[in-house]
């Protein structure tokens, strides 16, 4: 679904990403992981455009990524971020933010799929954590997203809301709504990832299917997967 | 009767001057030279503007001098504008066009109407009155729309990621900066008089005009002020939200905006 040819990001003087290569399949969850500050989220904006590389290229299906209109691109790539935000108003309102003629019925069956069953007219900003982050992923999903990108989007939840969520996306992936998650989570990682993608020191350090790289990794994400400290 | 201040008058009321220092020293505020420098400032600049005033406003000088005077002032006004929001290039332009566009159609009202006859007496005092009063409403605004961006980076990008243009993203967190600078014009135009006598009141009071007259005039010129506060708060507020966002409907990254506003006091 993405291709990544030497993507060199910078920003305030800063290198995030230094010549990545990779993909991101178009089918399945694809967790991509690494220490913090190793550039996963970078690799994740760069898919909706909500950043633009200094160098190399992306290509979403096939096609240059900055060849795309972005918002129609933002619209086929849904993203879900780390902290959920809720929009002022209520749990509607914010479902039609992304989907402004989005009928009463759709609300509430979107609504239903994540597990928030009639709330449609609860301020948004009373909900707990794990019931805005559902709402959040139903807010992208109304706008019937090919793909979706998760930056995080448990990180700040309780274990059982967390487990929801990835319920969640892995029923998607199986009705055929792929998506990439970013995670420096290990046993997370593991539960989700069909396929792997693990990002050190701001480039790939190595991807493929989950079982090939837990097998086989290559020393740096050896020591990444053994919870030690890389740089 | 009239009032003629004088040297005199001048150097009478610098007693308050020294008030002002003494206190400093006796609450220990450490402000004693902060305000002998702006009183010498004031001072100065006050006899410079006034041996200019002179020049521009003399019976035979001709009004091109005190177009040039105004045009002077916006220029000015604009710098001061910029010089408050540094990380945002461009907005001496966007201050430039905005307080330009205030001073226009205030002046057009004036003199199209016919309420004050356009002379160069007339000119100089309204067109600086307006712009005196509309700086602070348009670094408020320029200000605001910065931090309030900056605050909300989380929920425009939100928006974004929803497919919304950057414009419609940014709008609600563009008005509140907006509001926000109108608010104490608004509030300031509602007390007029009962708490507050304003300055050109004061003035023409002072100078023995009659009350009725320097009231009438006074409302005029809050008026005035008002519109352009609107004018100046919305063309700089949108001017520089514009300049946040790219033309391919990202909101620019931190190092423009956040570095810096997160760290400058905000008014």
């Amino acid at each position: 679904m993405f291709e990544f040819r030497d993507v060199v990001v910078e920003t305030a003087g800063q290198t995030r990403l230094r010549g990545l290569t990779g993909i991101i399949p178009d089918h399945g969850v694809t967790v991509v992981a690494g220490p913090s500050g190793s550039g996963k989220s970078t690799m994740l904006r760069l898919c909706n455009r909500l950043e633009v590389a200094t160098s190399g290229s992306v290509e979403f299906a096939g096609q240059p990524i900055e060849d795309t209109d972005p918002l129609q691109l933002r619209r086929q790539v849904g993203m879900v971020f780390q902290r959920p935000i809720a929009l002022p108003g209520t749990v509607a309102d914010n479902l039609r933010e992304g989907a402004p003629h989005a009928s009463d019925v759709e609300v509430r069956q979107i609504l239903s799929r994540v597990g928030l069953h009639d709330l449609n007219e609860r301020d948004a900003r009373a909900l707990s954590g794990g019931e805005a982050q559902r709402m959040c992923l139903a807010r992208t999903l109304l706008t019937e997203p090919r793909f979706v990108l998760f930056d995080e989007p448990t990180s700040a939840l309780d274990p059982g809301a967390s487990t929801a969520i990835e319920e969640l996306v892995l029923g998607l992936a199986e009705d055929g709504v792929p998506s990439a998650w970013v995670t420096h989570d290990l046993s997370q990682m593991r539960r989700l990832a069909h396929h792997l993608v693990i990002l050190v020191d701001g480039a790939v350090a190595q991807q493929g299917d989950v079982e090939s790289v837990l097998a086989h990794p290559v020393p740096d994400v050896a020591r990444f997967l053994a919870g030690e400290t890389i740089r | 009767m009239t009032v003629d201040v004088g040297f005199g008058g001048v150097a009478a009321s610098l007693v308050l001057v020294v008030v002002a220092v003494l206190l400093s020293r006796l609450e220990a505020l450490g402000l004693e030279r902060s305000i002998i420098w702006a009183a010498t400032r004031a001072l100065a600049q006050m006899l410079v503007i006034g041996a200019g005033l002179g020049l521009v406003l003399a019976d035979d000088a001709p009004i091109v001098l005190s177009w040039l005077w105004v045009v002077a002032m916006i220029v000015i006004g604009a710098v001061t504008v910029g010089s408050r929001a540094p990380e945002v290039p461009g907005t001496f332009m966007v201050a430039l066009v905005a307080l330009a566009a205030a001073e226009v159609t205030s002046l057009l009202v004036i003199y199209g109407f016919g309420i004050f006859p356009l002379e160069p007496r007339t000119l100089v005092p309204t067109a600086g009155m307006l712009m005196g009063n509309v700086i602070a409403a348009t670094v408020l605004s320029a200000r605001r729309t910065l931090t309030e961006i900056d605050e909300h980076r989380d929920e425009i990008e939100v928006r974004l990621s929803l497919g919304r243009p950057a414009r419609e993203a940014v709008r609600p967190h563009l008005a509140n900066a907006i509001s926000t600078a109108l608010t104490p014009q608004i509030e300031q135009t509602k007390i007029v008089g009962l708490i507050a006598l304003p300055g050109t009141m004061t003035g023409l009071l002072l100078a023995g005009v009659a009350p009725l007259d320097a009231v009438l005039t006074q409302t005029v010129v809050m008026f005035l002020i008002l519109g352009s506060v609107a004018v100046t708060s919305v063309l700089v507020g949108r001017g520089i939200a514009r300049r946040l966002v790219s033309p391919d409907q990202r909101l620019l990254t931190p190092d423009a905006i956040t570095s810096r506003s997160r760290f400058i006091s905000h008014k």
